[in-house]
């Protein structure tokens, strides 16, 4: 049964609110994994990353105008026979691409250049985080730095059999793959915040994904873990496991050696002084909303 | 601090123009706009300044301490319940004493719930260690409310020990209308039911708000679902909500707040409004939201003290889309595998073979989930033809299944019903296998089976 996203008009068009969070780039560019890891292990512990005062970006670029009545039931048709499209919704409504006022520009320009160098891991749309950490492993207390480890070692073990290639070996707590390629709606599901911890913990540096469930965008950015970078276009279906990548944050840019394509990546937004002030509870401090 | 404008137009008046500006008052006319927009003109020079709130946005404000707000906007709110289990309890306790130092308080002893319910009923010793770090913290900080657990072998000789945290949150009052709550759990969401704000948040997140009972919050904008038409008695607020699902896909309300209204949800009991916005998740979303009504005020009777007052959201507040949908056209309804958005008919899924049934969760553990579900199987009078395990989601909902009447069944309790049909006896009120968890979980599948 092919399940078809049927994406209807208003909501993935309406996705204007940038998560909340950005991204810690304190991180020193990593020359190894390993090095990566360790850092971004000291600089989680010590500070989780920050907040943006206020992200936006522009709508997405998929559906503009409502789908008439009409047309959602025929595209339903290939989902599913007799599931109906019964809910009704204004026809007439029309969402434009640019209405939002992007205050992103000057984004990039606060990122201190921090790039990162690695071989990808390419998964699909919807990873949820029962394919990152399965349940079983939720006894480990992510603040625990043994138990931290070992998060590592789980992570991305709940993929399906058809991803022949594992995240981490059997016996291994680090992954060779630091740059994880994802699809749409990456780290949907629960809450837990092992989620990005055991990618983190793997070694994960960065993650490219078409877009992200929230709760999994805020907490890799509360925690620091991981980079969970946009991209504009589907890099997952032009990338494959095992592919060289760098990441140049400045620049917004991801280039695949291996296919030797370069792809536009959305600016992180106008988090890059909060994020020079170095995690939530620093911009807490800093901003007087705790004591220093 | 970067504002956002994103306007709708459409040729009904349910929806208005919502424009995010933060310059003087508005001019009083509001224009009515009838045909989509062709040119990009500024709120300010139609003079259609929306000063209306949805009830999400009003919930912000209030806990922001702001008279005005629009969706986008980052605002730190104070938060009135702060709820974690077990398992990402020693987490979040992890985090706030590293922050905030091992000699450190929580902003409020009395606004931190702590609730296990996760990994309780296994021999997991890691599982039974995160309960006692729950436990010394509790001592530590004298919390008010933990619902401990130290027999595993009789759960009711536990008297404060509850079950599913999202239920027992209700059911011990600590839902009130016009409050921000927020939980360790992504079901946390469950809450909106009672018209607060109610989402999940992360360890660190909820290390924060231990020690500054504050959060940084993005105010989300809102997906308004009417629902009219009487509620056929084939039907429960799980299929009206996997419905709104398979439309809106699992990302369909990623970043939005999702409130619920029109006369089908007045209709239904407050657990029922609960399983409606505990899916809220499974579609993306931020937030559920419903308006209290009486049925609210009745349940909140006696189960709290505190005082509450209820927001509602104004006629003229800007919604982001709105649904309608007239649930007298709709079926029951299965979310087949692998995804909650891969909806269909329950009656064309009749030949799919089974390997097992569970009756439990947040979502379906509730007394009323029971009911229907003794009830279908006292109209079948058969038996059940493969194992079938019910796992109430508190120590309440299991004291009705062995009391309630079953409507029309002649004064027969669900217990009865069950066992008749030759279901597994229930069992000990927890998230049970719902979520999975340690191997060794009640009616945990551990090889891969179609389970309903």
């Amino acid at each position: 049964m092919i399940v078809v996203d049927v994406k209807l008009a208003c909501c993935p068009a309406a996705r204007i609110d940038l998560p909340l969070y950005s991204l810690h780039c304190r991180l020193p560019p990593p020359t190894t994994t390993t090095q990566l890891t360790m850092a971004a292990a000291a600089t989680s512990l010590a500070n989780p990353a920050a907040f943006s005062s206020s992200l936006t970006r522009r709508c997405h670029h998929h559906q503009q105008v409502f789908p008439s009545i009409a047309t959602l039931n025929v595209s339903n048709s290939t989902k599913q026979r007799s599931f109906k499209t019964l809910i009704t919704s204004n026809p007439t409504l029309t969402r434009r691409p640019s209405v939002v006022a992007a205050a992103t520009s000057d984004s990039s320009s606060s990122v201190s250049g921090a790039s990162f160098h690695g071989t990808c891991y390419v998964v699909r749309d919807n990873i949820d985080t029962d394919q990152i950490i399965p349940a079983e492993y939720l006894t480990l207390v992510p603040s625990k730095p043994d138990e931290y480890k070992k998060l590592g070692s789980y992570a991305l073990i709940g993929l399906p059999a058809s991803y022949e290639t594992r995240f981490v070996e059997p016996g291994e707590y680090q992954s060779k793959f630091s740059i994880i390629i994802a699809g749409d709606n990456f780290g949907c599901g629960s809450s837990r915040e092992h989620a990005p911890v055991a990618l983190g913990a793997a070694g994960v540096a960065a993650v490219v994904a078409e877009s992200y469930a929230r709760i999994f965008f805020r907490n890799s950015v509360a925690t620091g873990e991981i980079y969970p970078l946009e991209s504009e276009v589907r890099i997952c279906d032009e990338c494959k496991t095992g592919d060289v990548v760098t990441i140049e944050l400045e620049q917004s840019l991801l280039i695949n050696h291996t296919t030797g394509k370069q792809y536009t990546l959305k600016p992180i937004g106008d988090a890059g002084p909060v994020i020079e002030a170095g995690g939530i509870f620093a911009y807490a401090r800093k901003t007087g909303m705790i004591p220093a | 601090m970067a504002t956002l404008s994103f306007i709708s137009s459409n040729s009904s008046l349910l929806f208005n123009k919502i424009s995010i500006s933060k310059q003087k008052k508005a001019p009083t006319k509001i224009l009515a706009v009838m045909t989509p927009e062709t040119s990009e003109r500024k709120p300010s020079t139609t003079g259609s300044v929306k000063t209306g709130m949805t009830m999400t946005e009003k919930i912000f404000a209030r806990a922001s301490e702001r008279s005005q707000l629009s969706p986008g906007e980052n605002v730190w709110v104070n938060v009135d319940i702060l709820m974690t289990h077990d398992v990402c309890g020693p987490g979040s306790i992890g985090v706030f004493k590293k922050e905030f130092g091992d000699n450190a308080k929580v902003w409020d002893r009395e606004k931190v719930v702590l609730i296990p319910d996760h990994y309780i009923f296994t021999s997991d010793e890691r599982a039974k260690r995160n309960v006692d770090i729950l436990r010394d913290f509790a001592d530590e900080q004298n919390i008010k409310y933990f619902y401990d657990i130290t027999d595993r072998g009789n759960f009711k000789a536990n008297p404060d020990y509850k079950g599913v945290c999202h239920i027992a949150l209700a059911q011990e009052g600590h839902c009130r209308p016009g409050e921000i709550l927020v939980g360790t759990d992504s079901h946390t969401c469950t809450a909106g039911a009672f018209g607060q704000f109610a989402t999940g948040i992360g360890n660190t997140d909820a290390g924060f708000v231990l020690g500054t009972g504050k959060l940084l919050l993005k105010v989300p904008p809102t997906l308004r679902f009417v629902l009219d038409g009487e509620m056929p008695d084939y039907l429960l607020a799980k299929d009206l909500i996997l419905q709104i699902i398979g439309e809106i896909s699992v990302s369909g309300a990623t970043y939005k707040a999702m409130e619920f209204v029109g006369t089908t949800v007045e209709s239904l009991s407050m657990e029922e409004r609960m399983t409606l916005c505990n899916m809220v998740v499974e579609a993306g979303g931020k937030n559920g939201i419903i308006p209290a009504d009486a049925t609210t005020f009745k349940y909140l009777e006696g189960k709290t003290s505190l005082s509450y007052e209820p927001v509602y959201s104004d006629a003229q507040a800007g919604y982001l889309a709105e649904y309608r949908i007239d649930v007298t056209k709709l079926e029951p309804l299965v979310a087949k595998p692998h995804s909650p958005d891969n909806c269909g008919l329950a009656r064309e899924c009749k030949d799919v073979k089974l390997d097992r049934v569970y009756i439990g969760s947040c979502t379906g553990g509730k007394t009323v989930d029971f009911v229907a579900a003794a009830r279908v199987l006292l109209a079948s009078g058969d038996k059940v033809k493969v194992p079938t395990f019910i796992v109430p989601a508190t120590q309440k909902v299991w004291m009705d299944l062995y009391t309630l009447p079953v409507p029309g069944s002649g004064g027969k309790t669900c217990s009865e019903i069950f066992e008749q049909a030759g279901c597994d006896a229930p069992r000990s009120p927890s998230c049970g296998a719902c979520v999975g968890g340690p191997l060794d979980i009640y009616a945990r599948m551990n090889e891969p089976q179609l389970r309903l």
